[in-house]
């Protein structure tokens, strides 16, 4: 048996996207019928609002949101947002792209606050800090863990005891 | 925040300050089921402020992911909602052969769409056998834990384990059933179906549960904002289940209804689980009934060859016509994975799936396409690009999100948990309830620690 081919990724919702978003659009792609657009870290506020308000789009619900590290690529961070809507049945990925010592992006807790754990999530993980976020702690590490463990410069083999070894 | 308005009269008296009382629940609490700690205000029996901290089960599965080969992910997943591997299994074999753009043959389709909804019931068992248990009904546990165990006898006799069964591979399963699967599984569901009717009766009217679980309501609009999914959702009125609105797989071939509830209270969220597992009963007799008989010796005639005589005629380099004499069966121990059937379930792309054994053992260039696959630096590498999957897990929307630098090893596995937004929220839905009120609304989140923490 061949290799069933996936029938090419139709464009759906980029042409309204593009509309609608304008020149904050820096990039987008349909890869596997996964529709996706980068825009700048600073806008995401704006976009998410008016993503979320749109009513051809109406992404209402903030399906996940997750750090993902490409170094030694630069910009090395990504934020990548994966939007639904119920009511419309369709999805869309956001992306922005972070880079530096200490990478920042503005908080969507205002807008969703289920963003609330995903932003501590990421920030313990990737230490990408939410501005704006009210309670940014670590989520699954414990305070007073050094580093952030899903860097790729983070060594896997790393241990970092909670209570050292007795003898 | 509180989300509801309840009329709970402050306790009378004294300083209110005073009166607060902080209580730390868990990490190692009888209600807290894995290990989680809620810390709450308490002002008399009234829950004032709380506070859901997590992590305690934190196993860096997304890092581990990142340092093994595409295949060997699935172990991890299993250990990921351990009431329920099956879909996470399904669900990631998904993410990565999307991101292959590869379709694998319809019988596996079928066997993982069933073998999905087996484990959809397992869950729903678990959650409502644990919420009537921590509520005083400890018959309804007994009664419904007997259920799963039939259940995953089944699961144990396709995949041969219970809980840890790495059934899925990336391009297919793992091996096709055996000829008694299919009465036991029946066997199965009827006698499923008898312990959910006797559940069924012995709590939906019974006046001492319906009291307990008409208790922390959420609306539509509140699970929106949060990000919530599932029964939880459902129960809210909201239609939302994966499997209609983004239907994967062959979820549009099967009839089945997806129930919602009207007020999003626990005892809704209860009604949501118990009509689910009847529709995932139906589910898996419909599979059973339409599944398609694969397409059985694709590429390879199967050829009985023992290995000592392999090995005899080999070392004395009489080579000819060793092939043509002699032909090669599975070790008994590999039942449903011999070439006879295996082809039917899994993908018959060489550069994903692994040969049959006895093309392994029987034929040089099964040697090497093994080795190609297994070795490291070698193995599956889909083209760069990234794809997100979405799969109704028994909680929620379980998503992968895998990215691939054309790799033989993932650039990075992002698991979206169906009860992670639930417990986002959970602090909301419990301030200006009743601290007993606790135990069932943490009950009907049905927290997994393995997929909350990964």
């Amino acid at each position: 048996m061949a290799k069933t081919p996936v029938p090419p990724s139709e464009e759906r919702l980029l042409p309204r996207v593009r509309a609608l978003l304008g020149g904050r659009v820096l990039d987008s792609h349909c890869h596997r019928g996964d529709e996706t657009i980068i825009v700048p870290a600073e806008s995401i506020q704006d976009v998410m609002r008016a993503l979320h308000d749109d009513e051809e789009l109406d992404f209402e619900i903030l399906m996940d949101l997750c750090g993902v590290d490409h170094m030694p690529r630069r910009p090395r961070f990504e934020v990548v947002y994966h939007l639904c809507s119920y009511r419309k049945r369709h999805r869309l990925r956001v992306k922005v792209q972070v880079d530096g010592p200490e990478p920042v992006v503005p908080t969507l807790r205002d807008l969703w606050p289920g963003a609330d754990w995903f932003e501590r999530e990421v920030w313990d993980m990737y230490g990408i800090r939410f501005e704006g976020h009210p309670d940014l702690r670590r989520l699954l590490m414990y305070d007073g863990f050094e580093g952030h463990p899903l860097r790729k410069d983070y060594p896997v083999t790393r241990r970092q005891p909670l209570i050292g070894p007795r003898n | 925040m509180p989300l509801v308005e309840l009329d709970k009269k402050p306790a009378e008296g004294g300083d209110p300050e005073e009166r607060r009382m902080m209580l730390h629940m868990g990490p190692s609490h009888p209600a807290m089921h894995g290990t989680i700690q809620i810390n709450v205000e308490l002002d008399g029996e009234v829950i004032r402020r709380a506070d859901v901290e997590i992590g305690y089960l934190h196993r860096c599965f997304e890092k581990m992911s990142e340092t093994v080969v595409w295949n060997n992910v699935f172990p991890y997943t299993d250990r990921l909602n351990y009431v329920s591997p099956l879909i996470n299994n399904a669900g990631y074999a998904m993410a990565v052969e999307k991101l292959l753009g590869i379709k694998t043959t319809e019988r596996c389709e079928w066997i993982r769409t069933m073998m999905s909804e087996v484990s959809r019931v397992t869950d729903h068992l678990t959650c409502v056998a644990a919420s009537a248990m921590e509520c005083g009904a400890f018959t309804v546990f007994l009664y419904l834990i007997e259920a799963r165990e039939y259940l995953w006898e089944t699961i144990e006799q396709l995949t041969g384990a219970r809980l840890t069964i790495s059934y899925c591979r990336v391009g297919g399963v793992k091996g096709d059933w055996s000829k008694d699967f299919e009465p036991g599984l029946r066997d199965a569901i009827a006698r499923t179906r008898e312990k959910i009717h006797l559940t069924d009766k012995l709590l939906t009217r019974n006046r001492i549960w319906v009291d307990r679980m008409e208790t922390a309501p959420t609306d539509a609009a509140f699970c929106r904002r949060w990000g919530i999914t599932g029964p939880w959702l459902r129960s809210s009125g909201v239609d939302y289940d994966v499997r209609k609105d983004f239907p994967y797989s062959i979820y549009d071939q099967l009839d089945f209804d997806v129930p919602v509830g009207t007020r999003g209270d626990n005892y809704d969220r209860y009604l949501v689980r118990m009509e689910e597992m009847r529709q995932s009963l139906r589910l898996i007799e419909q599979c059973l009934e339409k599944m398609p008989e694969g397409e059985l010796n694709v590429d390879h005639e199967g050829r009985v060859m023992r290995a000592s005589d392999m090995k005899d005629h080999g070392a004395r380099g009489e080579t000819e016509g060793l092939v043509m004499d002699y032909s090669v069966a599975a070790d008994p121990t590999l039942q449903g994975t011999g070439s006879d059937v295996v082809w039917s379930v899994r993908v018959g792309d060489r550069d994903v799936t692994l040969p049959p054994k006895e093309e392994v053992y029987g034929s040089i260039e099964g040697l090497i396409n093994h080795f190609k696959l297994v070795m490291s630096g070698h193995g599956i590498r889909p083209p760069e690009g990234e794809a997100y999957q979405a799969v109704e897990g028994a909680n929620g929307e379980l998503g992968f999100y895998v990215i691939s630098k054309g790799e033989d090893k993932p650039w990075r596995v992002r698991v979206r948990p169906p009860c992670f937004p639930t417990m986002s929220a959970l602090h909301a839905v419990v301030e200006g309830i009743m601290i007993a009120d606790l135990v069932p609304t943490f009950g009907a989140v049905n927290m997994i620690g393995g997929e909350l923490d990964r």
